[in-house]
């Protein structure tokens, strides 16, 4: 079976005004195993959110392919090889939650009957049963990234692209999605390029966690975790010694040679989770 | 309970303004105040500012004093429903013509800069230059054996006054969606026509409603003076040049015809808040996780 997800010495040039030029992501190559948990981190600016767009077809590179299945990416997004979900839920607010998780289906030609069956079959997945017909105003952020995420599946993806999809959520309904996560991911054995800010997030969900570097973009090393299967992930792991040996691969990686790009903010915010010692760790990190 | 409040409150306006009219009749000047030939306070005697009784017992009598002659609410009322079903196909025509601007400019960025200032500008001519010139075209217009009416021509001027804010609030209502949603509506790989009907169109339903409320306004303003531009019979536009001329002798008549413009101004007003009412799930807001 081909990989998931192939790219393949792509670069992103964006245009600026007087003939100038943004290099928002130097020659890439990467590759995504099918049912793989990828996650991108990285400072603003490093382009992980460019990637996942060009993963997507929201954008295309400059030079440079990418791959989806062993299909471009354009034939992959027309053929609705993956599911989305970003920082801001986008839900339809006219819709209720229904009505949003059979968007994509309703788009795409399935049935009535068919459509009510899977909605309530994902609604009941992320654990959302009895809002099924509430309007998302009447939900909590939280809710609403979980309806976003049931969206995401409805079409059974094989892949799924997640850029900062707990962003803007607080840390105790991020943590519980992140679980929540993980559970879903085992069920559907999905492959995942996850974007994130976050260590112990990316530390958490990853099979391999790919660090980059700003101006230009670049991949500048890759991690890889290997804290098991996702049926052994749970809260305990949060505490595990391997999970801290992870999480400081990481941010040493993101630290490394150049280590004064990493902003300050990105630090505090990468190591929020972490208790005492650790957070003092990270804000006095320059 | 908000809604009775806001009905008493709305009741109590318009007993105020009544107090306030008479009031002044009371105790304003007879004559008005002039100064240097300019009236700067109105006369108060009873022909240029009847009593609000006068007004409405006057409802209730003859038109005329010729015999069997109706009597002049039932009048007004005929006069005012001409009117509302000239203004309604004026504002039905407007705001389909103002709709189909709307997506053409949203859909053709180019349409957008050729189109929107002609709207803009459109709105700058003057109604009473425009109604004689609408009303001569049209007698030159014949479909088959049928032929242009005057009514058709004001109904056109009205439908010209309506579709301005419908094509205005509606472009801004097609162009609202955040950008993740429409890129949502790209990964699921559909192409404009899906994307304006499943997300365009509902998302400018909150811009859309002020805007075919100001389109009614507008073409009841555009009806009753294309009435008196192009002299057509029949509605309360003419109905109150004909009866001002009586108000020397019959002061509580010209009014009638206003309260019947004011009528229908309420009417078509309660017709969009009803459109609104059944669209109500569209206006909701989706609160930011």
């Amino acid at each position: 079976m081909s990989d998931a997800v192939t790219v393949c010495a792509a670069s992103k040039i964006f245009p600026l005004a007087r003939g100038q030029q943004m290099v928002a992501l130097e020659v890439i190559d990467l590759t995504v195993a099918p049912g793989e948990f990828v996650s991108l981190i990285g400072p603003s600016g490093c382009g992980k959110s460019t990637l996942l767009r060009l993963i997507a077809d929201l954008d295309q590179p400059t030079t440079g392919s990418i791959e989806v299945f062993g299909k471009t990416a354009r034939q992959a997004r027309i053929d609705q090889d993956y599911g989305i979900a970003f920082q801001q839920a986008g839900l339809l607010p006219w819709r209720t939650v229904t009505g949003n998780i059979e968007l994509p289906l309703e788009l795409h030609g399935v049935g009535k009957a068919a459509r009510r069956a899977r909605a309530a079959e994902l609604l009941a997945l992320v654990g959302l049963s009895d809002f099924a017909d509430r309007y998302p105003d009447q939900l909590s952020g939280g809710m609403q990234q979980r309806v976003a995420i049931a969206r995401s599946l409805a079409e059974s993806p094989e892949l799924l692209l997640m850029d900062e999809p707990f962003g803007a959520l607080d840390e105790m309904t991020r943590e519980r999605m992140q679980n929540e996560l993980v559970r879903l991911c085992a069920e559907t054995g999905a492959a995942v390029v996850f974007v994130t800010h976050s260590i112990p997030e990316a530390v958490f969900l990853s099979d391999r966690v790919v660090v980059m570097s700003p101006r230009p973009g670049r991949i500048r090393e890759i991690v890889p975790v290997g804290l098991g299967s996702a049926g052994n992930r749970d809260d305990g792991l949060r505490e595990a010694s391997g999970f801290f040996a992870a999480v400081s691969a990481v941010r040493e990686a993101l630290h490394g040679s150049s280590g004064a790009e990493v902003r300050g903010e990105e630090t505090l915010r990468g190591a929020e989770t972490l208790r005492g010692v650790e957070t003092l760790r990270g804000v006095e990190t320059p | 309970m908000t809604h009775s409040r806001g009905i008493l409150l709305g009741a109590l306006g318009v007993v105020l303004l009544g107090v306030l009219w008479e009031v002044y009749k009371a105790l304003g000047p007879a004559n008005g105040a002039v100064v240097n030939g300019l009236t700067i306070l109105p006369r108060t005697n009873d022909l240029a500012m009847p009593h609000l009784v006068t007004m409405f017992t006057r409802l209730f009598e003859p038109v005329t004093s010729a015999p069997g002659s109706p009597t002049l609410w039932s009048a007004v009322v005929q006069a005012a429903g001409f009117s509302l079903g000239i203004a309604a196909v004026g504002w039905l025509i407007g705001v389909v013509v103002g709709m189909l601007l709307a997506i053409l400019m949203q859909r053709f960025r180019t349409a957008e800069s050729a189109l929107l200032p002609w709207v803009v500008l459109s709105q700058t001519v003057p109604l009473i230059a425009l109604a004689p010139l609408v009303a001569g075209i049209g007698s030159q217009v014949r479909f088959g054996e049928a032929r242009w009416q005057d009514w058709m021509s004001v109904a056109l001027i009205a439908s010209y006054l309506a579709f301005f804010p419908v094509s205005v609030g509606a472009l801004r209502g097609l162009e609202s969606p955040d950008r993740a949603h429409v890129e949502l509506m790209r990964t699921y790989a559909v192409g404009w026509w899906r994307t304006l009907v499943t997300l365009r169109l509902p998302a400018s339903i909150p811009y859309l409603l002020p805007a075919l409320r100001l389109a009614a306004a507008n073409a009841v303003i555009g009806t009753v003076v294309a009435e008196v531009s192009i002299g057509l019979r029949g509605g309360v536009g003419r109905m109150m040049i004909e009866y001002a001329s009586a108000s020397s002798g019959d002061p509580g008549k010209p009014w009638a015809p206003i309260f019947g413009a004011v009528v229908i101004g309420l009417l078509s007003a309660g017709l969009v808040a009803a459109i609104g009412l059944a669209l109500r799930k569209y206006r909701r807001g989706e609160v930011a996780a």
